[in-house]
């Protein structure tokens, strides 16, 4: 959370004679850290509660009746207190507890995947007796036993720490782990039949100060010493965790969360985590493929991109650029993204451009609405929820609101069509019938006269409005269930943005730099810089010689004109419709349809599988660039390994495309695009590259820039410079290598060194040639005359109100949840493994109904499609709805859901 | 022949048939304490227990007044009694749960009372089934006759009181591992500070935690008044005491004498008490207040029963138990066999007290089972000295409780006291007692 203690408010503490500010309720060794004086730990976490368990942090406090050794970390720091951490009394009983901590290890060094990286190895090297006095037989368990299908426990390493059994239960709300046993047979261990299957589990490796919980899927696979790293961001989905991404060779081999203040603390998901597998899937596209005689046959980049452009020019010249569309891109750093809507827009020269796949929200309405960070949400006077279930979708968004939930306090308020993950954290659940969120947020801002609003009783929507009684809400807004349109919810978002003051919205938008595409301008009737296509027309079209006349279309009605036969010519970046749209049979009769596509994928999907070229692209790691995230926070993309075969970056291959159609995007490097973007986007006016590799903006900027430098509360041992854990008074490495194991001296944020300094371009506010040669004003202070203004959205007009239900039928809530048959999770082994198959969930009434109230096989119907499923009773899933989750594979929602219709009605039968 | 005119006050039933039921506590003048106590104002009842100097019964020896003076000024207070007595060698609660759960009872309704409680809970050790058996049925007896529950005897004070079963740990007799454990945690000790009961104690509230025997005065303190009890006993050691006698002599027990007016010697020898070692064999050492305390030799049994003397010669009355060692016990075994119960007992929680309990066990076991070394003598010592820095007394420690602590106290004793046969264990390779 946002630091919020002025500098004024502090005490004094002594800390080794010299006096040190410190905050009020902080612990002595988070003081003393900031103040330079490193105390070695074991069980502390910055970002947990403090046990006082491993007894390596006892320093010497004064009290009333003198120095005594007391645990350092969970000691509060008192005015005028007096704390002596290097006398000879503490150098004992630092050599003591690490002596007793080596007394039933193994130290089977040599065969642990923490060797070289460890916490206890480092700490006895800093701290420790010279030598044990320990002839006794060790304490002996059968190694190594499994938690959970990624996670191992080696429980001889286990020094009892407690930092797994605190995270599992404290950060992430799934104790599924805990202490068994006493004295030195205390062991970590699972309940009875119910594995450590937490969605976090990763983290409890990570933070492990020993070789005790390991990744099975980097269990003996790299050793510290041949791993390179560089920091980055992941983008598996739009949270944006920090990470350093490690490698060994060519091959990824790990990936570290690291600790972003105002983003993930340091943690991860279990999806991104090991998301690096499918980085280095055999299954990568590594050579253009082109169609001949039916096949997709290897060819050349300089053959396949000359059958791209004919192929579109083609398509082009005799249906004109109406007929050309462009899909996907929510998943390409911001510069790939920027150079694609410049190709589409101003090369190719078609607004038919949209990087959702129509499972997202109106773009107007995504980057029209006043914007909060997720710090806002965690600190807001009441937070309404409006979105997927972010424990399946944005699963360390999740984390962080479930934090400000439990620990903060903040009141949560939800609206959904089924229970989320978040349901028990919040104050307020409201269940209302699909389709009918904005008659429900009406109700909210004006209250009800009725009975009912959407299924929502009157008395639960008057305890609702009490919780909204502050000004300065936030919402968290997404698309709570795939199977009823986003226009419905962005309708829902128009009566909050109009009836609750001080409401801000933190979009919850899945796919990893969605955010960024939009920004980028991969939307219908947008431009770079969150402008609208009618107010930066003359912007732009200088700049890049032409942008389209009118708003194209968006994925649904692009796929929808397809399978009408007036699409073309298609571009699929890195989009998988037929997978990933809503309403699977339009986007396969789209696909067929189609006259030429062409695809700049990793993998071969379904729908690049139909592809007329496909074109290799780089992934992450494999590239450069900058990504932004759900807040509208970018950070930079760090590249560790090369692409494999031939494949290359988007933006590369958008470059040489536009040289293929005859145009020319005007750029050579990611360093040319940023620069374009900086002066060309008012929404990322003065964030430029050196302003991003700067410490200060280490976890990155947020767009629109306010000129601001972070006064972040970030750990204090990431804000230190100096290196090794060498004595009590030397200051740890750029990281705390007890916060976070196996990272250090992590490299300054993706760019290489020489990058960082001097700064690149000008001043923000200076006088910078314009495009064109024509010169203007640039930067965040200057308001500039000829920049379009930003979209600012608001929209009364609602959606079609949705057909009532009729007695036989049940109407479909769809999402998805974090394994599912996506092609990322499908290419990454250990998380393909953990994919469930599809479950139809209905209410245990409308089950019994069936006469079925136990669950078991149902036949589902629709006017689409029919098809056997497994049913199961759940409460959580309102009477009269039925939930179907999405891309889980055969007898998944996107079967009957129809993209036209405002809700889907199905019939569960029994077969 | 008694060695003082003190009556007994807390074992003054234990002779009578069925002294647990009702009937027989009435006839004995039960719960007259209570009735008179809700006729005082509540701190006139603290007052009361102050001006007895009652001192805890369950090892620390704190004055019980004080401690209900230092409660946090918060609602709601809880009070939690402390049955779980698991000291080796103690075994005087346990005689009180199955003789006179009244006693007790009504102990707890008075201070309850006293302190403004919003609930009682007595947590008694897991194994002692009978026990637990009087004492719910007194409660229930209790509850039926209007002494428990809503508007006790018409007072217009309510409380109600729970009997919580332990699980066999002795660290749940651990005032705030208990604490955890009544609230369904694992029994792990909460560090102090911040975690004094009486500030934050039993979810989070102020709570009064006080061992059986020490409730068990009460109802004789507020009948009889503090000044009366103050008279018994010597300076801040006042009233009396049940001392937990075991060991090698002729006649253990459970013996209630008035503190700091009877010396161990008495307790050993008087006929009516020990009555003398076994065998006529000579003394070789006595523990003067449970497993946890410094032994004491020979030199020291005209020691008088009270908390500051024994204090002051570097050990403590502690749980009340005394245990005597004749010539023929091998120091070495039993400090090996005391420090077993230290090993297997550690809650884990802190490394010093989890591996160095299991280290100075396979030390002693090696010592005693003839594979020790001489410089095996100062790593027992070091090892110690790194979970109670210095080996003083009272001690200091790198752990959260006083377990840890407490480990090194027979160690110290026998390596220091019995050096001698510490080395014939190392050169002869044996157990010169076989
Ligand atoms: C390891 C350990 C075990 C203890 N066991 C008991 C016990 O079984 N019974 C008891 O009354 N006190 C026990 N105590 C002492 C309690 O923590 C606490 O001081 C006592 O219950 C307070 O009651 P009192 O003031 O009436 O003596 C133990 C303390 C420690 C450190
Ligand atoms: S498994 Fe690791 S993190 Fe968990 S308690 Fe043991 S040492 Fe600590
Ligand atoms: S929450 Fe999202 S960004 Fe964070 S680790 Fe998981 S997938 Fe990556
Ligand atoms: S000293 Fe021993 S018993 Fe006490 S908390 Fe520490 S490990 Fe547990
Ligand atoms: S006791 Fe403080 S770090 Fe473990």
């Amino acid at each position: 959370m946002a630091d919020t203690t002025s500098q004024t408010d502090t005490v004094t503490i002594t800390v080794d004679g010299e006096p040190m500010a410190a905050r009020p309720g902080e612990m002595v060794i988070a003081a003393a850290e900031r103040g330079g004086v490193y105390i070695p730990r074991f069980c502390y976490h910055p970002r947990m509660r403090p046990v006082g368990m491993c007894r390596m942090c006892l320093v010497e406090v004064k009290g009333p009746r003198g120095f005594a050794l007391q645990p350092a970390c969970f000691i509060p720091v008192a005015d005028g207190q007096e704390v002596v951490t290097r006398s000879a009394k503490v150098k004992k009983a630092q050599d003591g507890v690490l002596e007793f901590l080596l007394v039933n290890h193994p130290l089977d060094c040599p065969v642990c995947d923490k060797g070289g990286e460890c916490p206890l190895q480092d700490q006895t090297l800093a701290y420790g007796p010279g030598e044990t006095r320990f002839v006794e037989e060790k304490r002996h368990w059968a190694k190594p036993i499994s938690l959970s299908a990624l996670v191992y426990l080696d429980r001889e390493r286990c020094i009892q720490c407690d930092r797994c059994t605190r995270f599992a239960d404290e950060v992430a709300g799934d104790p599924l782990i805990e202490f068994k046993g006493r004295g030195d047979h205390i062991e970590i261990a699972t309940f009875p039949d119910q594995p450590f299957a937490s969605y976090f589990s990763g983290n409890t490796v990570q933070i492990c100060p020993v070789g005790a919980l390991l990744s099975r899927p980097y269990r003996f696979k790299a050793r510290p010493w041949d791993v390179e790293q560089v920091e980055s961001t992941c983008t598996m989905c739009a949270v944006g965790c920090r990470v350093a991404v490690q490698s060994s060779g060519s091959e990824l081999t790990r990936y570290i969360g690291l600790d972003s203040d105002p983003v993930n603390h340091g943690w991860l998901c279990d999806k991104g985590r090991y998301s690096y597998e499918y980085v280095n899937s055999e299954e990568r596209l590594s050579h253009p493929l082109v169609r001949k005689a039916g096949e997709l046959v290897e060819a050349s980049w300089g053959e396949a991109l000359e059958a791209a452009a004919r192929g579109l020019q083609g398509a082009r010249a005799v249906h004109g650029a109406a007929s050309l569309a462009v899909l996907g891109g929510a998943r390409l750093p911001n510069e790939d993204a920027y150079a694609w809507a410049k190709l589409a827009k101003g090369v190719l020269g078609t607004d038919n451009v949209d990087a959702q796949l129509g499972d997202g929200l109106p773009a107007e309405a995504v980057l029209g609405l006043p914007r909060a960070t997720i710090d806002d949400a965690c600190s807001a006077p009441a937070v309404v929820l409006l979105a997927p279930d972010l424990k399946e979708e944005l699963p360390v968004l999740y984390l962080r609101l479930r934090a400000a939930a439990v620990a903060g306090g903040v009141p949560f308020l939800e609206l959904t069509p089924r229970r989320t993950g978040m349901s028990k954290y919040c104050r307020t659940s409201l269940a209302y019938r699909p389709g009918e969120a904005p008659a429900l947020a009406r109700a909210l801002v004006d209250g009800i006269s009725g009975s009912e609003v959407a299924g929502v009783p009157a008395a639960s929507v008057a305890a609702a409005r009490e919780l909204l009684g502050a000004e300065g809400a936030v919402v968290v807004l997404g698309r709570p269930s795939l199977a009823e349109p986003g226009e419905s919810i962005a309708a829902a978002a128009a009566v909050l943005a109009g009836g609750l003051p001080g409401v801000r919205f933190l979009p919850a938008l899945r796919r990893g730099n969605v955010l960024g595409a939009l920004d980028m301008g991969l939307a219908p009737g947008l431009l770079p810089g969150r402008v609208a296509l009618a107010d930066g027309r003359a912007w732009f079209a200088g700049a890049w010689g032409a942008v389209p006349e009118a708003r194209g279309l968006d994925a649904a009605d692009i796929l929808g004109a397809a399978a009408q036969g007036r699409i073309q010519g298609l571009v699929l970046l890195g989009a998988d419709p037929v997978a990933d749209f809503p309403d699977h049979q339009l986007a396969r009769a789209a696909l067929s349809s189609a006259g030429f596509v062409v695809s700049v994928d990793t993998f071969l999907t379904e729908s690049s599988g139909q592809a007329d070229v496909v074109l290799p692209a780089a992934a992450f790691a494999e590239r450069a660039g900058t990504t932004t995230n759900l807040e509208g926070r970018i950070t930079r993309l760090g590249q560790k390994i090369v692409p494999p075969g031939v494949a290359r970056p988007d933006w590369m291959i958008a470059a040489e495309l536009a040289f293929h159609l005859g145009g020319d995007l005007g750029v050579e490097s990611l360093e040319d695009i940023w620069q374009e973007v900086e002066r060309l986007a008012p929404s990322h006016a003065g964030i430029t590259r050196s302003l991003l590799a700067d410490r200060d903006h280490r976890d990155g900027v947020v767009a629109p820039f306010d000129g601001r430098v972070p006064t972040t509360s970030r750990p204090p041992a990431e804000a230190a410079t100096a290196t090794g854990v060498g004595s009590t008074t030397a200051v740890p490495g750029a990281v705390d290598p007890m916060s976070t194991p196996g990272v250090d001296a992590v490299e300054t944020h993706g760019l290489p060194a020489t990058e960082v300094a001097p700064a690149e371009t000008a001043p923000s506010g200076g006088i910078d040639p314009g495009p064109e040669g024509e010169e203007r004003q640039v930067g965040a202070a200057v308001a500039t005359s000829a920049a379009p203004p930003m979209l600012a959205w608001s929209s009364e007009h609602g959606p079609q109100s949705p057909p009532p239900l009729d007695g036989y039928a049940l109407r479909l809530v769809s999402g998805r949840s974090l394994y599912d048959q996506g092609t990322l999770v499908q290419h990454a082994p250990s998380l393909a493994a953990l994919a469930a198959p599809p479950r139809l969930r209905a209410n245990p009434y409308d089950l019994e109904r069936l006469g079925m109230g136990q669950g078991g096989q149902v036949r589902v119907r629709s006017n689409r499609a029919t098809f056997l499923a497994d049913a199961v009773p759940d409460a959580g899933v309102p009477r009269g709805s039925v939930w179907l989750p999405f891309n889980a594979g055969e007898g998944s929602a996107g079967e009957v859901v129809d993209a036209a219709a405002p809700v889907t009605d199905l019939r569960v039968e029994t077969p | 022949m008694p060695l003082t005119d003190a009556a007994p006050i807390v074992t003054r039933r234990v002779a009578i048939p069925e002294s647990w039921t009702l009937r027989a506590y009435l006839d004995s003048g039960g719960y007259v304490g209570l009735r008179k106590a809700l006729t005082m104002a509540p701190e006139a009842i603290t007052q009361e227990v102050l001006t007895s100097n009652l001192l805890g019964r369950g090892g620390a020896g704190f004055e019980a007044g004080k401690k209900w003076s230092m409660l946090r000024k918060a609602e709601p207070v809880y009070l939690v009694v402390n049955g779980d007595e698991s000291e080796p060698a103690t075994f005087k609660d346990h005689m009180l749960l199955e003789t006179d759960p009244h006693q007790i009872l009504e102990g707890v309704l008075i201070c309850a009372y006293a302190v403004g409680a919003a609930r009682a809970f007595i947590y008694v050790r897991g194994e002692f089934a009978l026990g637990q058996e009087r004492l719910t049925a007194a409660v229930n007896e209790a509850y039926e006759y209007g002494a428990v529950g809503r508007d006790i005897f018409g007072s217009g004070f309510s409380v109600d009181v729970v009997v919580h079963p332990g699980a066999g740990a002795y660290i749940c007799g651990e005032e705030t591992a208990l604490i955890e454990s009544l609230e369904g945690k694992r029994g792990f000790p909460r560090i102090k500070p911040p975690f004094f009961p009486a500030a934050v104690g039993l979810y989070g509230a102020p709570t009064v935690v006080n061992n059986v025997e020490t409730m068990s005065n009460l109802p004789w303190i507020i009948e009889h008044g503090g000044a009366a009890f103050a008279a018994l006993g010597l300076g801040r050691s006042t009233g009396t005491r049940i001392f937990s006698l075991s060991g090698h002599v002729n006649r253990p027990g459970n013996y209630e004498v008035e503190m700091a007016k009877v010396t161990f010697r008495d307790l050993v020898e008087n006929p009516r008490l020990g009555g003398g070692i076994r065998n006529g064999n000579e003394l070789k050492a006595f523990i003067p207040g449970g497993v946890s305390a410094p032994w004491f030799g020979p030199e020291q049994v005209d020691m008088a029963l009270d908390q500051d003397a024994v204090g002051k010669a570097g050990s403590m009355l502690g749980s009340g138990s005394v245990v005597v060692m004749d010539h023929t016990t091998c120091a070495v075994r039993a400090v090996w066999r005391i420090t077993r119960f230290f090993h297997r007992e550690s809650c884990g929680q802190c490394t010093p007290c989890r591996e160095g309990s299991g280290w100075l066990e396979k030390v002693m076991r090696r010592i005693e089972e003839g594979a020790g070394r001489e410089e095996d003598l100062e790593l027992l010592l070091d090892v110690c000295d790194n979970i109670a820095p210095g080996l003083g007394w009272p001690p200091q420690q790198t752990t959260i409780c006083v377990l840890g602590p407490s480990i090194p106290s027979s160690i110290k004793s026998g390596v220091n006291m019995f050096r001698d046969e510490f080395l014939t264990h190392v050169k002869e390779g044996a157990c010169p007692y076989g």
